[in-house]
């Protein structure tokens, strides 16, 4: 990161509304994880009793759980979790998807039909009950949710690798590239490979929403992450008895919550791809 | 002493749709500081050759006769590894269309950098001042500023430039230039074509300059190899091609080639095309169905290689 890449940033940034709207939330987000259970108010896991099911006030602003817990506290320190499943499920679905995919999309053949037929196999289940499988499967762990949505993510990956360095297998610059005596691995990791990352990125993004939902998805449905621990799924899950009683602000903000931070993934895409892309520096 | 020899070099791609031929007993031979022009129509395997010198082919491509050498290594035998340390080193390219040719998304001082670090025994710390200076041999206004250009935002010209820089970074002894001018204008092609000459004289190293205009190729090769239909039809001395070419084909694309306050009416045409290589029955001479003095034994028997001159090779029946 040097100055010039800051500048670059900055500049995408205020281009356009949007992409600085997405990235100020991205960055409330990557706060909240980081330093949540240090800037929440309240202990997310103190019970209350004599205050369970209060409605949003001064003292709590999101309101109380049936338990008298803080709703606010467990949303902020649920945060760490929520980002940490869906950042490491993405990073393992790329670092796997993209080498298959850059691999079958470069070299073809045999290897391209191997990996491509997987790829086709895991699209071919509902994705999301393949993941409740392998959860159940597996068994209900933090872990366990990461592996079952990096493999429901797999398949995005391999296919715009392959894609995109399929296109890009015969440019110019990579027969230059072999010509200058490169071998091919070389070749595909110094020459294609960075040509694939903005259209990659902004995968990547919609991934992370995709990965969130996902999560929060498989613990709301009672896999995965288990009460009393904060989780936003989990407390989605939890409020949603109260909102015919009228409690409603139990299962809104953590579900308020959970959208925002998809919607900012949705919105971030572009807005990466464009700091990625030398093109767009001049 | 020559640098690079074919020696009967044939080579054919296998397809579904049939086996082409696309080059048969093809000699060349390029000796150390010359320049070699290798003309003919599209299609008529200059391109191929050159990949086939740095054994750099596509999976269908088999080479089914013929050995080539350069500076005594064996390349067809050679292993892929040490082809490696041959490309890009002893043997450079640069391309038609120099913009497709350049990584789009790295600045243009880092594939530099990247040749020399692959190539030379360059120290890191000296890699920048290098492919700077190899930015400012060929000629690049303000190279510590174009250092730092991405692709997309130098000229045509300016492209080529920084691959001939690319290529010659670190000293080759052979340059392959395919078609290098032909995506540019006329200036530009003639101060490119200038610029390779001199990095050539400089250095001693022996060119291959690929084209299909003639006018370039006679301003300067010293020799000339005319291709067609995967054939060498006939090798001289630029001069002697020009003065009295032997073969029918030489002769027609002299003629196609237009003179200054010549009238468009007037150009001949080369008639007819290339033959399909993939035919069973192709004629001995490929060039036999457009061929005005073609002979019965065009068709039937294998080519004879006549010597018109001292270094003047033809291969024709019926030389003019």
């Amino acid at each position: 990161m040097n100055a010039a890449t800051l500048r670059h940033v900055r500049y995408v940034a205020t281009q356009n509304p949007v992409t600085l709207a997405a990235f100020l939330m991205f960055s409330v987000l990557v706060l909240l994880a980081l330093a949540g259970p240090w800037i929440a108010p309240y202990d997310p896991l103190a019970s209350d009793t004599a205050n369970a099911l209060n409605p949003p006030s001064v003292r709590n602003w999101f309101g109380t759980d049936a338990l008298g817990r803080d709703i606010l506290s467990r949303i902020m320190v649920a945060a760490r979790l929520d980002f940490g499943i869906a950042v490491s499920a993405v990073a393992v679905s790329f670092a796997i998807g993209a080498t298959l995919g850059s691999l079958a999309g470069f070299f073809g053949g045999w290897a391209d039909r191997i990996i491509a037929r997987i790829a086709d196999t895991i699209m071919a289940f509902p994705l999301f009950v393949l993941a409740m499988g392998i959860v159940a499967a597996l068994g209900n762990t933090v872990a366990n949710i990461v592996l079952a949505t990096a493999i429901i993510n797999l398949p995005f990956y391999i296919r715009v690798s392959r894609a995109e360095v399929n296109v890009r297998r015969n440019a110019g610059y990579v027969e230059a590239a072999r010509l200058a005596g490169n071998s091919d691995l070389r070749v595909l990791a110094l020459h294609v490979f960075p040509n694939v990352l903005p259209p990659m990125m902004v995968q990547i993004s919609l991934n992370m929403g995709w990965a969130i939902l996902n999560a929060a998805g498989l613990s709301f449905i009672g896999l995965g992450v288990r009460p009393p621990q904060a989780e936003w799924g989990i407390m989605v899950a939890e409020g949603a008895t109260y909102i015919i009683s009228g409690e409603w602000w139990v299962a809104l903000f953590p579900g308020a919550v959970l959208m925002l931070a998809v919607f900012t993934f949705n919105l971030l895409g572009d807005g990466l791809r464009d700091v990625m892309d030398p093109r767009m520096r001049t | 002493m020559s640098l690079l020899e074919v020696r009967d070099l044939s080579l054919e791609f296998r397809t579904r749709s049939g086996t082409v031929r696309a080059l048969e007993h093809i000699n060349l031979e390029v000796v150390k500081g010359e320049t070699v022009g290798i003309v003919g129509e599209s299609g008529s395997g200059k391109s191929v050759l050159c990949f086939a010198v740095l054994r750099i082919l596509d999976a269908a491509a088999r080479i089914t006769s013929g050995s080539i050498a350069f500076a005594g290594m064996d390349v067809l035998r050679a292993s892929e590894s040490s082809l490696q340390q041959v490309r890009g080193r002893e043997i450079s390219m640069i391309f038609q269309n120099p913009r497709t040719a350049l990584n789009p998304i790295r600045r243009v001082g880092r594939q530099i950098e990247d040749v020399l670090a692959t190539h030379s025994a360059t120290l890191r710390e000296q890699l920048k001042p290098k492919a700077i200076e190899a930015l400012a041999k060929v000629r690049i206004p303000d190279p510590d500023r174009r250092y730092l250009a991405y692709p997309f935002e130098l000229s045509g010209g300016q492209c080529q430039r920084v691959m001939i820089a690319l290529a010659l970074a670190c000293d080759p002894q052979l340059l392959i230039a395919d078609e290098p001018t032909t995506g540019l204008d006329v200036t530009t092609q003639a101060a490119i074509m200038q610029l390779v000459s001199d990095l050539a004289r400089e250095r001693g190293m022996a060119t291959i300059l690929i084209t299909h205009d003639l006018a370039l190729a006679s301003e300067y090769c010293d020799r000339i190899v005319v291709m067609h239909a995967g054939h060498v039809v006939e090798t001289a001395p630029t001069a002697a091609l020009f003065r009295a070419p032997a073969h029918p084909y030489t002769a027609r694309l002299i003629a196609s080639t237009p003179a200054p306050g010549q009238s468009i009416a007037t150009l001949a045409s080369v008639p007819g095309n290339l033959p399909d290589l993939r035919r069973a029955d192709l004629p001995s001479c490929r060039f036999q169905e457009r061929c005005e003095r073609a002979l019965p034994e065009c068709v039937t028997d294998g080519l004879p290689t006549t010597i018109a001159d001292s270094g003047h090779l033809v291969r024709c029946f019926n030389p003019l």
